[in-house]
């Protein structure tokens, strides 16, 4: 009775339950603890070992962790917000002044969303640069830059396409002189337009693209280009710490 | 690895059985794929097209032309159009601008229309005065209908000017 919670918590790990969930069992031995990373599937994009010499701050400044933290606040706080909010022509502008005015922490969580998703475009571009002027994007990490550039232009999608949803004059006209740029594109540039918007004008066709765009279809890509962007991190040898080149 | 690929030669140099029959197969399996993905990438892009749109109808109906007395310029807020009474006669003007597609606004006190995202200006027939609008405000086919109104069809430019016979 008179257990510490430390042994109880190791008592927990030996039960049937948490073994038949956790396989790599207790120990602090290095192939227990790289078990526990290999046999997770989550962690398992990451390397079981890293040179501690890697996690110093100034060879990345967490600009790619901060980046994937501002990504996962907009998906904890983007998803309660769907829960007031109708992609549609009369009802889109009054949801979003109900989530100001009347939801009970509806500012909180719009503003928590908007605030990171600024934040994100900034992290993202920042650590683009960090990455480039060290030169990390160099073999064979050349293939991580590319998924990182796709990452990159899906942040600025999804900045783009949440920037329409509250249906306001500055979103209407933000998005009408957006969508004109598209027409610039030769030859299909108008109906790439027409496609993107569902219409002629930005209208309630345009309203519901870009809401499933930002809601569903953009933030997967992203997970799934993010997965990849992360495993890829271990197999091309973990942060880029300034070694030289190893040519083969 | 390179065993491997010779011994592969190797067999089919013995003329294995079965190898063009096999090949056959791929062929109209990779065949029927292409032709899935094919048919899918059609059906997506007539999918994402609408064929039924519920926009405003680009002819609007301005009122009678006697609304606008010459020299006068007015812009109708509701069509997004100009409606002009010059020396030669009435004409309608696009009121979107040709550079982002922003509405421009007409200033009286300096007789000029300005758009004001990226500050293209134009004179009151469309011709620019300065900014980065790469064309002029298009004229719009306009006419007199049997009722006696003027109509004007946002959608379709004119390539020459051409005036309203009233």
């Amino acid at each position: 009775m008179a257990n510490s919670l430390a042994e109880q918590v190791a008592n927990l790990r030996e039960t049937r339950v948490w073994r038949s969930i956790f396989r790599s069992g207790s120990g602090a031995t290095n192939l227990h603890r790289s078990l526990s990373i290999q046999q997770n599937v989550f962690l398992h994009l990451a390397s079981v070992k890293i040179r501690k010499r890697s996690l110093a701050f100034r060879f990345t400044w967490l600009l790619g962790t901060l980046s994937f933290g501002t990504f996962l606040i907009l998906t904890l706080t983007g998803v309660p917000l769907m829960l007031y909010y109708h992609p549609s022509v009369p009802q889109a502008y009054a949801d979003m002044k109900d989530l100001q005015f009347v939801v009970s922490a509806g500012v909180f969580l719009r503003n928590l969303h908007r605030w990171s998703a600024h934040a994100m475009v900034l992290l993202v571009f920042a650590h683009l640069f960090k990455v480039f002027y060290r030169g990390a994007y160099r073999t064979p990490r050349e293939f991580n830059w590319v998924v990182g550039v796709v990452l990159l232009l899906l942040t600025l999608f999804l900045s783009y396409t949440g920037y329409l949803l509250p249906w306001d004059q500055l979103a209407f006209w933000a998005i009408t002189v957006g969508s004109n740029l598209i027409s610039a594109v030769p030859v299909m540039g108008a109906q790439i337009r027409f496609l993107v918007l569902g219409g002629h004008t930005v209208n309630a066709n345009a309203l519901l693209r870009f809401y499933v765009l930002h809601c569903v279809i953009l933030p997967l890509l992203a997970a799934i280009f993010v997965a990849v962007h992360f495993w890829r991190i271990r197999k091309d040898g973990g942060i880029y710490t300034g070694e030289s080149v190893r040519h083969e | 690895m390179s065993q491997d690929s010779k011994k592969e030669t190797g067999e089919k140099d013995a003329g294995c059985v079965d190898c063009g029959r096999r090949q056959a197969f791929v062929k109209m399996g990779v065949g029927s794929i292409a032709v899935a993905c094919t048919g899918a990438a059609v059906f997506g892009y007539e999918f994402l097209g609408p064929n039924v749109l519920y926009e405003p109808s680009p002819i609007v109906n301005a009122g009678k032309p006697d609304g606008f007395p010459p020299g006068s310029v007015t812009q109708d807020q509701a069509s997004l159009v100009y409606i002009v009474h010059g020396a030669e006669g009435i004409y309608a003007m696009s009121a979107t601008c040709t550079h982002l597609g922003c509405i421009t606004a007409w200033k009286p006190e300096l007789g000029i229309v300005a758009c004001p995202c990226h500050g293209s200006k134009f004179t009151r027939d469309g011709t620019k005065i300065e900014g980065p609008a790469p064309r002029p405000l298009p004229w719009l086919r306009a006419w007199i209908s049997d009722e006696g109104d003027l109509l004007i069809d946002r959608s379709d430019f004119l390539a020459q000017k051409q005036y309203v016979r009233t």
